[in-house]
This record gives C-alpha cells, structure tokens and sequence, in this order.
C-alpha cells in the first residue's frame, strides 16, 4: 500500500450527509408535493446558476474530504504523521511550493526588501523561489507569459465544459423544463475562470502568498471543506432537537409546553458569543489535557471543529423550534387533526403523518436559510480566537491574520480579498438557492 | 339617466377571463344585486368598477361610465377622489377591514378629510349615530378589538358614508355575521339608502338577502351575466335554467321528504375555453345548439333579459330524480344518545403564575336525545357553543360536568366506533399531504376503500390523487367516507355545509339523507342554517349561550315557536319570497364569559320584565317533546 486512508470524524458526518441529501432527493422524487416543489427549484433560472455554484463547491469540499496517510519510504511499514487530503494531493504543487514570506499575486520578486548576500550586498526586493521560475532572467518576457498562459487556460476551460456539457447530454434528456441552460451558462464561466487559474497557477501564485510563503490560492480553496462543515454539520446537529421540541410544545402543550419555552427562552437571553467562547474554551483545555486521545494533530483539529459545529448547534436550535411550535400550534386546531383524534388515531401518528409533513417546508427553508449563516458565524468566531484550531485552514482564520497585514505599509490586501471573493460567492450561491427554495415550498405560492 | 353604465366589462388574469362582457346598469337610488356562487366573477367585477383589481388581474376591455364620466380612463389622481368619495365600498370581512392599532373614530376621520369633509369629532360621532351604533361618542374612542362584528360592519358603513357617496358597493355584507345581526345590517343598509338616495350594489349568493333587499338581479356564471330581472319577475318566474336550479336546489320544508335538485358538477375551473353555453355541461335542458354557439341575449318580457337558448323556459317545475327513502317513523325511539347536563368550561388564566381567575362557560348544562336513525339539529349563532357540544360529545373536549350515555352505557372519552364527526370547511379537513386512500383508511386500515368513495359518490379510482384536486362538495365527500369507515351508528356534522355553494350543498344533503336511510345513522346536526334544519331535522334544539332555550320537533319548533329568541331567530332569516318581519331582537350576543344575569336573553329580550333579570326560568314542557325556557312561553 502506498497509502493507509483515514477516515475523521467530520469526513464520516460529511459523507453522511451526502448520503441522506442522495436519499432525500430519492425519497423526494416519490412523493409528488415534493416533487413539484423541487421541479419549481429545478425551473428556476436563478435556483439552478446558484446550485451549480454550490455543487462546484461542494465537490472540492468532497476532494478535501478524503483523507489518507502517505507510505514513508524504507523497508518497515510506517505513514507519514500528517493526514493529506485527495485535494492536497492534487494541488500538491501549489502546497509544496512555498516562498519565504509575502508576494504579490503573480509576482515575481518579494514583497519585501531583504539583505541580500550576493556581491554588490544591499537591500533589495529578492527574487521568489518559485514564482515565474521558469522565466529565468528574462523578465521582460513576463506579460507575454502571462497573456500565453492566460489564453491557454481559456482553451482548457472551453473544452472542459465542452466535455461537461457532453457528459450532461443523458441528465438534460432525463429531466426536461428545467432551467439547465442557467446551469450550463454558470457552468461556462466558472470553466473560463478556473482555466486561466490553473494554467498560471503552474507557473506563479496567481493569488500571492502569506507571511509563511504559502500559496494563498490553495489557502482557500481549503478553506471551503471549514465552511461547508460548519454550516452544513451545525444544521445536523440542531435539526432533531429543534424538530422533535418544537412538534412536541406545539402538540402536548400543558407544562410540557412551559418547560421548553422555559429553555430556549433562557437559552436565547444568553449573549451567543459568551456561551460559544466558554464553551470551546472548555473545549480546548479539555484536549490540551489529553493529548493521548488524538493519533495526529488532523484528529485533534478535526475535533476542535466537530466540537465547534455541536456548540454552534446547541445555541441556534431555537429560533426554528419557536417557528415549528407557532405551526404545529396552529395545524393541531385545524380540523383533520381533529378528524384523526376522533378516529382514535395515536398522537404519535398524528405527530408523523399529519403535523411533520405539513411542517418540513419551514424545516427545509430552515436549513437552506441558516447555512450562510454558519459560515459567515464560523469567520467571525475564529476571527475572534475562539473558532476553530489555528491549524485549521478556514476563512476565519485567513481574515484573523489580515489584521496584521492590513497595518502594513504597504497594504497586503490578496489574503482578505481572496478569501472574500470565496466566501462572498459562496453564501451569495446559498442565500439565492435559499430564497428560491423559500418560494417553491411556500404554500400560499402553490396556488 | 342612469348613474352607472356598465358596458361588456372584460377582466383578464393571463389569459383567463374570469369576468368577460358583463353589461348593467344602476338608476340612481336603486338596488342591483350581483348574485353567484363562488368563483362567477361577482367581486372582481366590483372590484374592476373601482379599479382596484389585484395586480394579476387586469380590464381587458369595455367602459364603466358614473354619471357620465368614463372610469377606466380616469387618471389615478382623479379616480381617487371617485374611490371612496363617489363611490364607497364595503368588504365582507368587518375584522380585517379596519385597522387594528387605530381608533374607530380615528379611522372615520381620516376618510372624512381625504374627502373634504370637516374632520371634527362631532361628525364622526355623528356618522356612527346614523349607522345605529349605541352611545356614539364612547365608542369613536375605541379600538376596533373592543367591538363585536356586528358593529365593527357598521363602522365600516359609516366609513363608507364619510365620503357622502351616490353609489354604495357591498360585498357580501353580511355573510361572515349572524342570521340576527345580518337582518340589523340589511335594514340598516336599506334605510340609509332611502334616507340618502344612494345606490346600491349588493353582491351576494344569497337568493335570501336579495328577495329582501334588491330593485334588480343580474345573475353570474363563469363570468357572464346570464339573466337580468326585476326582482318580481325574477323571483315569480326565473327564465335561465342555472338561475331555476339554483331555487330548486334550496332546501325547505316544502321539499320535505323528496330529493333536492342539485346541479351537477361545479363551477367550470378558471381559464375554460366555451365553444357554447357556459352552463352547458351542468344544464339538464341542454340542445345540441348549445354545445357550438354562445346564446345569445333575449327579452322575452319587459326588463327581462336571460342569455339561453331556450325559446321559453318549460312549464314544468324541475323535481329532482327518484323520491327520497321513506322516512321510517317510529325508527328507533329508544335515546341512542343521551346528553345530561353537559357542561364545558374554559378557564380564563391571568398573570405571570396563570391562576384560574374566572370561566368561560361554552357550554352550561345541556341536555339532549337522540333515538338511532333519527336528526336532532342544534341550533345557534356563532359563539353560542353548538360546536363545543359537538366536540365534547365526541370526546374532543373533557367535560367540566354533566355526561354522555351511548346506548345506556355511560362513555368517557374517545369512542371512534360509535360516533365520528364531519367538519365544517372541507379545505382544512383533509391533510394536503396525503392520498384520498390514506385518508378515507385512516381510523379504520381495513376498510375498503374503494367501497366507502362509491357509497359517498365518487369513483374508486380517485383514492390514488390527492385532496388539492378536489372540488369543495368533493372534499366534503371524501371527509364523510372517513368518518363511515370505521362504521359509526351516530355522525355528528358541525355546519358540513355552510362552506359550500347552493348547488352543491343540495348534493351534500341529498347524500346525508340516502346514507341515513341506507344505514340508519343517527345525525346531531349543527348549524344555523334554518332553512337545512326545516328540510332535513327531526328534532330541533336552539341553543343561546350555552344552554338550550327551546327544543321540540321540526313542526313544533319552527311552525310554533314560543321563546323571545327562536322567534327572533326566525324572523331574520331572509325569506324567498321578500317578506319582511321586523327583527324585534336589538344588539349583540353577549360574552359567554360574563353571561347577563338571570334568563340570559334577557338584555335583548322584548318581552324582559323584572323578574328575568333575577332569575333563570326553569325548562316548561308543551308536550311530549316540545319544552322551552321562558317565563312568558304560554
């Protein structure tokens, strides 16, 4: 074996929950309320751009996801102590090839000035160790390097969604009406983008590097695997929980009702950050106390994360358990759930085939609704110190480490930018694919 | 000169015409009446003469001309002072019409000073003085949660009035109020219109309100005027034969005994293509003309226009197919079910620790028998707690006293196999999400399905769709095939029709019957509905505030009744044939959280005298059946 695969903890909730939104839509596809709320997803041109963002996303997520070990050359049987990731192993060039400090995005020469040791001495910008290496000393061949590469990763891009486009013949036959063309038009600009990227990543850093010499490309694209985990895993965590509470005050009421109205409202008066802070500070001395409990520093980060993802959970059940107790309070007075009562039906039948269905829209629009804001939650805690471990790659962490370069003169502005533009796109993709969800299950649309 | 012309009004929503060249006119100081079932076009017709169509909906064509200005040219700025001013309307909703946060006289206010008026305080209390609101001046202070709906349509008129209108249009007025209120607001409308001169556009599906109150009728289908009458020749002779089955299809006690006409079907489903007669597919008189071209309009006598093909409507009066199952007398005299002095209280909780600070009582010792195979209709005004009988007879709703003996055996609780429930409105009855099969099998997994749909009417194979794809008189089907599922002796059906349309009401009723001569069910009928109590009931309880103020059968209660309350109930049913008794009865319900003391008529009684006020007066019995609780009954 040249390898020995590792499976986190997070890594076997993602798949998880891959499989269960594989087998939503399988289960979807059945039931016809449904079906026609999807397929009003599926016809929407704005559902259907924001989606293919999303799935781009979500695949590299996918890609960072599937984690091994490497084989460490020599005759006994041992692997390498860092967890790699199928995405490393991909980018390895990006992730290996990493300067001295900070560069520019594209640039050939530091950002700063050093000492340099060559005769003649003095101070100047040194030149980078990898990027535009291959121009040797002719450095005035750079635009017209760029501009070959640039039009060469065009090409690329175009024949990769010629391909895609190919491949997507049998999907367009099978569902027809919808929007596919919003799809293949988003398709087309994301190719156009990530073709140039890739043709000059083979060359400079296309998006510059951080004060360790790192590529910050291969920086964010890291970071998508965080965000993603957080915003999707946090949801998991709190669904069953803010569903199965939120039916039972609704149905039971009584002191059953007082007693959970009691919680999330004592919850909810705890400031949200106090609590998460606490929480993962506990946390953190918790696994800096047992260092025995964790094979690699991976295991403990990824369980700094899965830690951060329940505490998340554990304070943003509420808002969607008052939402489903208003609903189900509502649907207990209308009259079939009266008809069931009085043909004896049991209330936990009435629970699951008359009062859950009728509320999975809100739990669906919940879920949608909630994930841009995980994300962007996720950044705003690490950037405080208190989300996940600093070996985390993660949006969060990216923008902490801006506040030193933003005080710089001057500015090192790509690390904040890049991870930006990644985190904008992302909860931009979400947020829209949100609302048209909202739209296709609401039910007062239906008619 | 007439003061509205309206000439082939077309409304489009896409490509729908859900009001398509619709023609009138309205003589200043006359009453034209709009009358249809749900879904003909009557309020967007309304609302397309006020330009203020939802923003699908837009006029396709035609010309609306007030007093001789034209109102579909009219700039936004200029049909502004026409809304409101010239022209008031009034919605059928008095609790969401007006603005919850705002005073009422606030509200009259704000609509005298858009339209030039004096806004002072003593012309609103004025207005509201004029529209029969007691004690004016207190009441402009007030916010609308502190006035019962009756009063709250009342300041809606007054609203209405503020702008001094010649023409007042009415949606529905009266529809969401009680039989006794609406008779208060009818004969308010009317005696504002002759005090003022104003015209009025009453739209409404209620061949009752418009016996009572309209010059004119123009009757809708599917969007077209399909006869145009005096109110005389209208009601002495209907020429189209929507408008002949929509009067045979009425249930009273004439029709006794013998099936309703129904029409067929429902109301063609908007956006319809017609070669022919829009009516065509439910008439029973229909020719081969009808199928290929729309009739055209005739006159057949001065001021009657009916739109068929018919050359002269047949003299024979239409009777339905087949007489209903003899009624088998003396079925089942023994007390199926027993009710002794039910009562349910609802306690009223105050304050941070929800102490129990009083009791509304729903339902105050009520007592009621019913023999198997027989109906006993309940009846009552909304909030007088017909309904909470219903439930705590059934189980719904734990009893604070009294109980309920099921064939001598006293019951506690559920009992699905002795008694089900059918439920007033059939869109919230059936779970959207699951299949009519689910639905029908859900007390009872072994029933056969296919069976239960047909003995309700409707075809197997439609146990596989789902309840959205269903008419309303369809649903309700569906509901009654649930409940006989699990095969009760004893259906109790809280209002199954006062959601539904004439025409299908009949078919829900026809239905009710077959099934209780089939199967010898017993019905505890609720409702308000007189004219349903006359056609199907066997016995009758009136019930006013949680206690029953009179019972007796069909024939004793209704032909001779004794107490204040069932005569004044009586008496505001809107009748056929345009006879008005005064409504001796003033004012509203009272809550039942704070009953009036002594008899709790009372305070509306026109007969009161001291000692009602002290005393509540015991049950007196006329004859085996019939008892009433009034001092002054004899």
């Amino acid at each position: 074996m040249m390898f020995k695969p590792v499976l986190l903890w997070s890594d076997a909730l993602f798949f998880l929950l891959l499989a269960a939104a594989l087998g939503g839509v399988a289960w979807a596809a059945r039931v016809e309320h449904l079906r026609v709320a999807w397929r009003r997803v599926g016809q929407s041109r704005t559902g259907m751009a924001a989606a293919t963002l999303l799935l781009a996303f979500v695949a590299v997520g996918l890609l960072d996801s599937l984690h091994y070990r490497e084989r460490l050359p020599g005759e006994k049987e041992a692997y390498a102590v860092e967890v790699r990731s199928a995405l490393d192993a991909l980018l390895s060039g990006l992730r290996t090839r990493t300067e001295k400090t900070y560069s520019a995005p594209l640039a050939t020469h530091s950002f700063a000035k050093e000492t340099l040791d060559a005769e003649g001495g003095g101070r100047d910008f040194p030149r980078l160790k990898y990027g535009g290496a291959h121009l040797g000393d002719d450095l005035a061949g750079q635009g017209a390097d760029l501009l070959v590469r640039t039009v060469q990763g065009l090409g690329i891009g175009m024949v990769a969604w010629l391909a895609l486009w190919l491949a997507s013949a049998p999907l367009r036959r099978a569902a027809p009406g919808l929007a596919w063309n919003a799809a293949l038009v988003t398709l087309l600009a994301l190719c156009l983008v990530a073709g140039p990227v890739a043709a000059l990543a083979q060359g400079y850093h296309v998006l510059g590097t951080d004060k360790v010499g790192q590529d910050v490309l291969y920086l964010t694209l890291k970071s998508i695997r965080t965000g993603l985990l957080i915003g999707t895993l946090t949801t998991l965590i709190m669904l069953p929980a803010a569903v199965f509470l939120g039916l039972l005050a609704g149905y039971a009421g009584g002191w059953l009702d007082d007693v959970i109205q009691y919680v999330y409202t004592t919850l909810n008066s705890i400031p949200g950050v106090l609590l998460i802070a606490a929480a993962v500070l506990m946390m953190q001395v918790m696994i800096d106390t047992h260092p025995d409990w964790f094979a690699t520093s991976a295991e403990r980060a990824d369980a700094r994360l899965l830690a951060l993802c329940a505490i998340l959970g554990i304070t943003s059940w509420t808002g969607l358990c008052r939402l489903l107790r208003g609903e189900t309070l509502k649907l207990r007075e209308l009259e079939y759930v009266q008809a069931a009562r009085a043909l004896g039906v049991s209330d936990l039948r009435i629970l699951s085939r008359h009062i859950l269905p009728n509320v999975m829209h809100i739990v669906m629009i919940a879920i949608v609704m909630d994930f841009s804001g995980l994300v962007l939650a996720e950044a705003v805690l690490s950037y405080v110190g208190i989300g996940v471990d600093p070996n985390t790659i993660s949006f969060g962490t990216m923008i902490n480490t801006a506040r030193m370069e933003l005080a710089r003169e001057p500015m090192v502005w790509w690390s904040l930018a890049a991870a930006f533009v990644f985190m904008f796109a992302l909860v931009l993709a979400a947020n829209l694919f949100a609302d048209v969800v909202r739209d296709a299950f609401d039910p007062r649309a239906a008619r | 000169m007439n003061l509205l012309e309206v000439r082939a009004l077309s409304v489009a929503i896409g490509a729908a015409r859900p009001v398509d060249g619709v023609a009138f006119d309205l003589a200043p100081g006359e009453t034209f009446a709009l009358l249809g079932e749900s879904g003909c076009g009557k309020s967007l017709t309304a609302l397309a003469l006020m330009r203020l169509l939802p923003a699908a909906a837009r006029i396709a064509g035609g010309s609306v001309r007030f007093a001789g200005e034209e109102l579909c040219v009219l700039p936004e700025a200029r049909m502004r002072d026409v809304r409101g001013g010239r022209i008031g309307m009034i919605f059928q909703e008095p609790g969401t019409s007006l603005n919850p946060v705002m005073t009422i006289g606030a509200q009259i206010g704000e609509a005298l000073r858009v339209h030039g008026g004096s806004a002072g305080r003593e012309r609103v209390v004025e207005l509201l003085a004029a529209v029969g609101i007691p004690d004016a001046a207190r009441r402009a202070g007030e916010y609308p949660f502190q006035l019962s709906g009756g009063m709250k349509q009342r300041a809606m008129i007054a609203m209405a009035l503020a702008g001094e209108p010649e023409l007042l249009i009415a949606d529905e007025p009266t529809t969401a109020l009680d039989v006794t209120i609406q008779a208060q607001v009818l004969d308010l409308l009317r005696d504002l219109q002759r005090q003022r001169g104003m015209a009025l556009l009453l739209i409404t599906h209620d061949l009752g309100i418009v016996a009572r109150m309209a010059d004119r009728i123009g009757v809708m289908y599917a969007g077209q005027l399909v006869e145009v009458a005096p109110r005389a020749a209208f009601f002495a002779a209907p020429m189209h034969p929507y408008s002949r089955r929509l009067f045979a299809a009425l249930p009273d006690a004439a029709a006794r005994g013998q099936r309703l006409v129904t029409i067929p079907g429902s109301v063609p489903p908007l956006g319809t293509q017609f070669p022919g007669c829009r009516f065509v597919a439910r008439c029973g008189d229909a020719m081969p003309v009808c199928r290929r071209e729309p009739p055209p309009w005739r006159t057949p006598a001065d001021g009657h226009a009916v739109r068929c093909h018919l050359e002269a409507a047949p003299a024979a009066a239409l009777s339905a197919p087949g007489a209903a199952p003899e009624e088998k007398l003396g079925a089942g005299t023994a007390a199926q079910l027993e009710v002794r002095g039910l009562q349910v209280y609802f306690p009223i909780r105050r304050g941070v620790l929800r102490r129990t600070v009083g009791h509304v009582r729903a339902v105050d010792g009520v007592d009621l028998r019913l023999a198997a195979g027989r109906t006993l209709a309940l009846v009552g005004e909304s909030g007088c707690g017909k309904t909470t009988v219903g439930k705590a007879i059934l189980g719904l709703l734990p009893p604070t006293g009294g109980g309920v003996a099921f064939a001598g055996a006293p019951q506690r609780g559920l009992a699905p196999a002795r008694m089900q429930m059918v439920f007033q409105d059939p869109f919230n009855s059936l779970n959207p999400r699951l299949r009519v099969g689910a639905i029908v099998a859900e007390g009872n997994p072994a029933a056969d399905v296919a069976a239960l749909l047909e003995q309700v009417g409707l075809s197997a194979d439609m146990a596989g769709r789902y309840p959205h794809e269903f008419s309303g008189g369809q649903r309700q089907r569906i509901a009654i095939a649930r409940a006989l599922a699990v095969r009760p002796p004893l259906l109790i059906c809280d209002e199954p029709t006062s959601a539904l349309d004439v025409s299908v009401q009949a078919q829900i009723l026809n239905l009710l019957t077959d099934l209780q001569a089939r199967l010898g069910l017993a019905y505890l009928f609720i409702t308000h509905n007189i004219a349903v109590v006359d056609y199907l009931a066997h016995e009758v309880a009136v019930m006013y505030l949680g206690r029953i103020v009179e019972r007796g059968t069909v024939a004793e209660v209704l032909r001779d009744p004794r107490h204040p309350y069932t005569q004044a109930l009586l008496a505001a049913v809107p009748r056929l044939d345009g006879r008005r008794e005064r409504v001796q009865v003033a004012g509203d319900p009272p809550s039942p959280a704070d009953p009036p003391p002594g008899c709790h008529f009372h305070p509306r009684c026109p007969r009161a005298q001291a000692r009602c006020r002290t005393a509540y007066p015991e049950s007196v019995a006329f004859s085996a059946t019939h008892a009433v609780s009034c001092f002054f009954a004899a």
